[in-house]
């Protein structure tokens, strides 16, 4: 994939998010954004979802630019999937509901189609026993496993993690990060935000160091970590390498 | 001993059941038995059979009364999701619309409502049937509340479903019918029962303005007979007959859904 930020600002009320941010990446498969909390990591994760648009910038994936109108902006959100911290399924819907609505609703597949596929979904994932409950029966890492196959179902041709095992015990993280490394494997556009520095640095391409709404600093993991060429990066990861 | 009268966690089933159904019967004896004196220090004359003579006036208001109510319930139900629709609106009059019709509803007795309407708009809107204005009064005065309950469940499902929804690519339209409904209906279900209780009680003041309903034709019950308790006394029988069943659904309801969450 191919993703460009072009002074892109983000402003909240009186706070912004982003500040006039410039990222270029290509031909990347994995892109890992990493850095402290609240310095605009999942503004911008959520920029390129097509869940917001910016105050100010552009924003082009694949080369093409994302549209300001809502209308048009809600087409392109169909062409990537998300994937949330608090997997936000719908609670009054069982597994299976949660990955077909969307297929059924907003793709129009038929019924029994996106029944089909929500099912090869949950076998894929290991969920098949499990796909007649609900979220609330369910574990946190086989719900994020849910919200990873409702992503996944459309089939689209980014998927975007926000922060996908925050919320999670370590097992349940090693669960979920072993279907992200799966997805990877199998050649699909991936980027992430996560405090999981053992897996950006393993799994990524590229990793981000974002800070104060700004891109930092750019680079191959096996660099940015060996080396981190800014004072902040270098303070970021030597705090959180430390245990 | 002890374990009789108190509802005690260690006890076994039927001892918690038989504790229960002593406590019932306990209190109920004693409120029996305030009334029993009450109505002896009166030295009331009983006289049962002339309200029996008019039976038939009684159901006839009790049955108008269950489908006043039952109407009035379902328009209720429409003006209240309207509102609380209004309330959500991206358009402020809308959203004005809605806050003002609740407040003042909410804020003014209904007997007052009553007389307004039925005064006024009624006579302005050259409504002759006094029926159909009692259920519009009645559905537009628990439509305030119904609204206040639609938008407390709507406002229950939280933003991160909003994102999630916006996410996977679903419509304005879609989020309403696919995602917010289902659940802000069955977390307003308790509330519901509750009101259409409510409304069936309410609706004993429609009598003000000449509808025969249950309370009214109690009232003239009284007025034929001259025994005030013997016509009262199945007016409070009816109404409870109606509201209890309704409110034990209320809670039955709302139990279910501590379970579901």
């Amino acid at each position: 994939m191919n993703i460009a930020l072009d002074s892109v600002s983000q402003i909240y009320g009186e706070a912004s998010a982003l500040k006039a941010m410039n990222l270029s990446v290509t031909d990347c498969h994995c892109l890992a954004l990493i850095g402290p909390s609240g310095g605009g990591k999942s503004t911008t994760l959520r920029l390129l979802a097509g869940l917001e648009s910016p105050t100010s910038g552009s924003i082009s994936v694949n080369g093409e630019e994302l549209p300001r109108d809502d209308k048009l902006l809600h087409e392109y959100r169909k062409s990537v999937g998300v994937v949330f911290q608090a997997y936000n399924l719908f609670p009054h819907l069982n597994a299976l509901e949660n990955i077909s609505l969307p297929l059924e609703v907003a793709r129009g597949y038929g019924k029994s189609r996106a029944e089909e596929r929500a099912h090869e979904l949950l076998t894929r994932f290991q969920l098949a026993d499990h796909s007649r409950k609900r979220p609330a029966e369910l574990s946190g890492g086989q719900n994020q496993r849910v919200a990873i196959a409702r992503a996944l179902g459309p089939d689209p041709s980014l998927l975007l993690f926000d922060e996908p095992t925050s919320a999670l015990d370590p097992e349940m993280t090693a669960e979920v990060l072993d279907v992200i490394d799966e997805l990877i494997r199998d050649h699909k556009d991936v980027v992430i935000v996560t405090h999981e520095m053992g897996f950006a640095r393993k799994m990524a391409d590229q990793v981000a160091f974002i800070a104060d709404g700004c891109l930092d600093s750019l680079g191959r993991p096996e660099s940015l970590f060996a080396s981190p060429p800014t004072e902040t990066s270098a303070r970021f990861l030597s705090r959180v390498l430390k245990y | 001993m002890k374990a009789l009268f108190l509802d005690s966690e260690t006890s076994s089933q039927i001892e918690r059941g038989i504790a229960r159904w002593l406590g019932f019967g306990i209190a109920a004896l004693i409120l029996g038995l305030i009334t029993f004196a009450s109505f002896t220090a009166l030295r009331y004359d009983w006289n049962w059979a002339i309200v029996w003579k008019y039976r038939a006036k009684l159901i006839d208001g009790w049955i108008a009364t269950v489908w006043i109510s039952a109407i009035a319930l379902i328009a209720s139900l429409v003006f209240g999701l309207i509102s609380a629709l209004a309330a959500r609106s991206p358009l402020l009059f809308l959203r004005y619309l809605s806050k003002i019709y609740v407040e003042i509803i909410r804020g003014t007795p209904l007997l007052a409502q009553i007389f307004f309407f039925y005064y006024i708009v009624a006579h302005a809107a050259d409504i002759e049937n006094r029926y159909l204005v009692g259920v519009l009064i009645m559905a537009t005065f628990s439509g305030a509340y119904i609204s206040e309950i639609f938008r407390g469940g709507i406002e229950s499902v939280g933003r991160s479903q909003l994102l999630s929804a916006r996410a996977i690519g679903l419509s304005p339209y879609q989020t309403y019918r696919y995602v917010i409904f289902p659940q802000a209906l069955r977390r307003s279900l308790p509330a519901l029962a509750g009101q259409f209780a409510n409304l069936i009680k309410d609706s004993s003041l429609l009598s003000v303005i000449a509808i025969s309903e249950f309370m009214l034709n109690a009232q003239e019950v009284n007025a034929l007979s001259y025994s005030t308790f013997e016509s009262f006394f199945p007016l409070a029988i009816g109404y409870l007959a109606l509201t209890l069943p309704i409110m034990r659904l209320a809670r039955h309801l709302e139990k279910k859904l501590v379970f579901e969450t």
